[in-house]
């Protein structure tokens, strides 16, 4: 998307608040859609598809935008991954399929998300049916979590016939592709439509319940035949420095599910803000602030440019955004008066000797405090784990990774507990979490629950494993 | 979901996508790929005479950053042993006994030649059988292929020496290098064909190297003739099909076609139905990317035929063939003046050179204010009192709807030039032209 990426004079003043919160990027026209899908080469045993996690095939379903067939491309994506909408929009598609695009070299890489997005909003707005609910096999499965790793597991599971009941401890089902996701990446309804499609074959959803709350995780494991964990992470843990409970420190990601589900003019926000984290999610957070009128939003963050976790082409729409950034700067206090933000001290940092993940740490530099006045500090430092439901797992036998997630195995997404099996966030303990890698959990551990259970392989197998030619 | 099978005089396919005779259907691994892969039928790469080939056999026309719009070849028919090929066709047939196996032949202009293989080529199995009347390079030199199909009595000759031994419905591939195709279907009528196909390939020279003055395509120095097909023969070919499928003989002899000729999608596919083929055959598009595009041919017509409310491909072959008809038939009243949307206009300008260049100077460039801009810009408009209703300016406009060819009543009589000149014959005197013209409320400029 970097390469498409339009930098938009932001004129805050010349739009209205809705208008500043609509989806970013306008969907493509039709002869847009037809002009980039004639561009693609159509290749065969094409890396874009062996790149993308679901494993789309991804020339096919741009083939068929190219012979005017949307409804045959769309079905192309969802066979591979019943989140295609999301996926459209969210994925980091320069780090996956464009960047894999064999025209990255010396011509522009084919949209691929883009191009999605129009063979998803096509099936959206006819409102097209592709699957059934299949024809029931007798066995009971429990997914708990209705984020993107829940959705695909519970939603795959139903097209092959098992009885699915998904329990979600939030209002509404999604998890963070309904509350996470910047509105003007992804409208809410189009995760909503998402969780509507899954509930259409035959998903039973039961939000507001919390697993180990309203129901036992011992009812849940006793009453069905498999039972899946998509419970994702938790909140954004405290930072540690004095004065972080005063009136104006935010949780980034309540922040973002804010404008997700409550009107854009109710919402609080300070005029001058410091986002603690230079994730995507930090990310997010300034540019939402931006957008809804802060004048100024700062990133605070330990390392450097080149330490930021954020997507690079996220960092370039910060910036376009009117985001500033400090870099090499650790916040020390929060300092307020009367209970409230008033400032947010640091300290100057240098880039030292490689860590264990290869990142240059932050030293230090003792004396080089210095305050940022600001009257909203927004933390997106990362989500912790959700550690309840690890200790109730563990009483079935799950056991945890090194640092504290979901152990699975990968070739199955199955737990230690053979009837447990687990996806998405909670279970990733190295490499990027993403709504695209949850959705292949869920149907990784679908294929293996059908597997398990029926004793046959799925017939949705194929999409497991891209399909490529055989080395002769 | 829509149901894609056919009968074609007899031979049942699963679906209309069949491989034309060419190399993608030279061997047993080939067709028996594209058999998995989902296609049809396939008329396996002609079988006949002893050949040997050359190199650099094709010839490709790109098109602004799009390659393969068109293809040529050189190549001749099969070079892989007759006995090979007839042991394959059987093994073909015996794994895929639902599928369409159709074998090509040519051999010398000899009555027992032809005749034998034909036998030969029925104990395979095979459905039935495509005379190749229509190579145009190669073989044609030595009496064969189109040399064959050019001349309409060999044609008939042909067709009913195989008729008098075949048990299998036997089609014949017609010439597009011909002045008039229809000539040539008759006389496979005559003979007795059970079915048609066409088009072969077209003569055709690629190109000529600017920098070393090589014909492209380049066989060791040299260049010649080869047959041209891919998409950009397909109005060429919906025209002979067209031509042949409304034939008045060919129409009584109530033969199926199959049709050839730039066929590369679902859609393109679709309109050869739609003017009266009930199966197409496919080899350029294949050429290009495989047996894979089959799968969005199937799913695409398909899902085409849904929507349109067709439960089999009968209900829709041949259904625009009665809307081809003939210039003397045309509606001289039926109306249309350009109207351009200032809203969607992007300001090219390319209707208003178009028009002013090459049409009828009927778009005048006005300064306007447009979309409630306060700054005003130069607009092409339509003067639709002096629009003759060409259409040239909204084929060059680059948006989508931008501009709109819209029917109006001038008062003209709705009369064809048949009708007109049958009444009235004195119009083909320019004075009475005039006359009429007045009359008729026609004013040209």
């Amino acid at each position: 998307m970097a390469e498409h990426y339009k930098p938009v004079k932001y004129k805050a003043w010349e739009m209205t608040l809705e208008e500043r919160f609509q989806e970013y990027h306008p969907p493509l026209s039709d002869r847009e859609a037809v002009l980039e899908a004639n561009r693609c080469l159509y290749c065969h045993d094409a890396p874009c598809m062996v790149a993308c996690p679901t494993h789309i095939d991804i020339p096919t379903f741009i083939r068929k935008i190219a012979t005017e067939n949307p409804k045959g491309s769309a079905r192309t994506i969802l066979e591979a991954n019943l989140l295609g909408a999301t996926c459209s929009r969210v994925c980091p598609v320069q780090e996956l399929c464009e960047g894999a695009c064999v025209m990255e070299h010396d011509h522009k890489p084919i949209m691929i998300g883009r191009l999605q997005r129009y063979a998803m909003d096509y099936a959206q707005q006819k409102n097209i049916k592709f699957f059934h609910q299949g024809k029931p096999n007798g066995y009971k499965v429990a997914v708990i979590g209705s984020g993107p790793a829940g959705l695909s597991c519970a939603g795959e599971l139903a097209k092959l016939g098992f009885d699915v009941t998904c329990y979600e401890k939030n209002k509404m089902a999604g998890g963070l592709d309904t509350y996470g996701i910047v509105v003007f990446r992804e409208p809410v309804e189009v995760s909503l439509a998402e969780v509507k499609m899954v509930e259409e074959l035959g998903v039973k959803m039961k939000t507001g319940v919390t697993v180990g709350k309203d129901i036992t995780f011992k009812e849940i494991v006793d009453s069905n035949d498999a039972v899946f964990v998509g419970v994702g992470l938790g909140s954004v843990p405290p930072m540690g420095i004095p004065g972080e409970d005063f009136e104006g420190v935010v949780d980034g990601l309540d922040f973002i599910a804010e404008t997700k589900t409550e009107k854009l003019d109710t919402i609080k926000f300070g005029n001058r803000i410091c986002v603690i984290g230079a994730g995507n999610t930090g990310i997010d957070c300034a540019t939402i602030a931006r957008r809804l009128g802060s004048e100024r939003v700062t990133i605070v963050y330990r390392r450097s440019e080149a330490e930021m976790p954020a997507y690079h082409f996220e960092y370039l729409f910060a910036l376009g955004e009117g985001v500033s950034f400090m870099f090499l700067t650790q916040p020390v206090e929060v300092v307020g008066a009367n209970g409230k933000v008033e400032g947010l001290k640091c300290m100057r940092m240098d880039l030292g000797e490689p860590d264990q993940s290869g990142r240059r740490v932050a030293v230090p530099n003792p004396g080089s405090e210095f305050v940022i006045p600001c009257d909203m500090i927004i933390t997106a430092i990362g989500q912790k784990k959700q550690s309840d439901v690890m200790n109730a797992l563990n009483e079935f036998g799950v056991k945890a990774t090194h640092n504290g997630y979901i152990s699975v195995d990968p070739e199955t997404n199955r737990t230690d507990n053979p009837k447990i099996f687990a996806g998405g966030d909670c279970i990733r303990s190295k490499g990027e979490a993403s709504t695209v890698a949850a959705v292949q959990d869920g149907k990784i551990a679908a294929a293996a629950i059908h597997m398990q259970l029926v004793g046959i392989p799925s017939p949705n197998k194929k999409h497991i494993e891209p399909v490529l030619s055989p080395v002769v | 979901m829509a149901n894609l099978e056919i009968d074609f005089c007899g031979i049942k396919s699963p679906n209309p996508f069949w491989l034309a005779s060419a190399p993608p259907a030279n061997s047993a691994y080939q067709v028996q790929k594209a058999f998995e892969q989902g296609w049809g039928g396939a008329v396996w790469k002609t079988i006949g005479a002893p050949v040997l080939n050359v190199c650099n056999r094709y010839g490709t026309i790109d098109y602004k950053g799009q390659k393969v719009i068109g293809l040529n070849n050189v190549e001749l028919i099969s070079d892989r042993p007759i006995e090979l090929n007839l042991r394959e066709i059987k093994e073909t047939k015996k794994n895929f006994p639902n599928h369409a196996v159709i074998v090509s032949v040519m051999v010398e202009s000899k009555k027992e030649a032809w005749q034998e293989i034909v036998k030969q080529v029925e104990e395979t199995g095979a459905d039935g059988f495509e005379l190749n009347f229509g190579c145009p390079h190669g073989m044609s030199e030595r009496g064969m292929g189109s040399a064959m199909g050019q001349v309409p009595e060999y044609t008939c000759m042909v067709t009913e020496w195989v008729m008098e031994v075949a048990t299998k419905p036997v089609i014949v591939k017609l010439t597009p290098n011909i002045t008039d195709i229809v000539v040539p279907a008759r006389a496979a009528v005559k003979g007795g064909a059970s079915a048609l196909s066409l088009i072969n390939t077209i003569n055709s020279i690629m190109g000529v190297d600017l920098d070393s003055f090589e014909i492209k395509p380049n066989v060791g120095g040299k260049g010649g003739h080869g047959g041209y097909a891919g998409h950009a023969v397909k109005p060429i070919a919906l025209h002979l099909l067209s031509a042949v499928a409304s034939d008045s003989e060919v129409q009584r002899a109530r033969l199926p076609i199959s049709g050839i000729g730039g066929v590369e999608t679902w859609r393109d596919a679709v309109e050869f139905m739609l003017l009266g083929s009930t199966s197409v055959q496919v080899c350029t598009a294949v050429m290009k990317w495989g047996f894979r595009i089959v799968e969005d041919m199937i799913d695409g017509m398909s899902n085409w035929m849904d929507d349109k409310g067709f439960k089999t491909c009968d209900e829709f072959i041949g259904k625009s063939l009665p809307r081809i008809s003939n210039f003397g038939d045309f509606d001289l009243g039926f109306q249309t003046v350009a109207r351009i949307n200032p809203d969607k206009c992007i300001h090219c300008n390319l209707c208003y050179i178009a028009c002013n260049d090459a049409a009828h100077q009927c778009i005048d460039m006005k300064t306007m204010r447009v979309n409630g801009d306060m700054a005003a810009t130069l607009q092409p408009v339509v003067r639709e009192e002096d629009c003759v209703g060409c259409d040239l300016c909204s084929k060059v406009c680059p948006v989508d709807d931008c501009i709109t060819m819209v029917p109006i009543d001038t008062g003209r009589p709705h009369i064809t030039w048949n009708e007109l000149t049958k009444k009235r014959p004195e119009v083909l005197q320019w004075d009475k032209m005039e006359e009429y013209r007045k009359e008729a409320n026609i004013h040209i400029h």
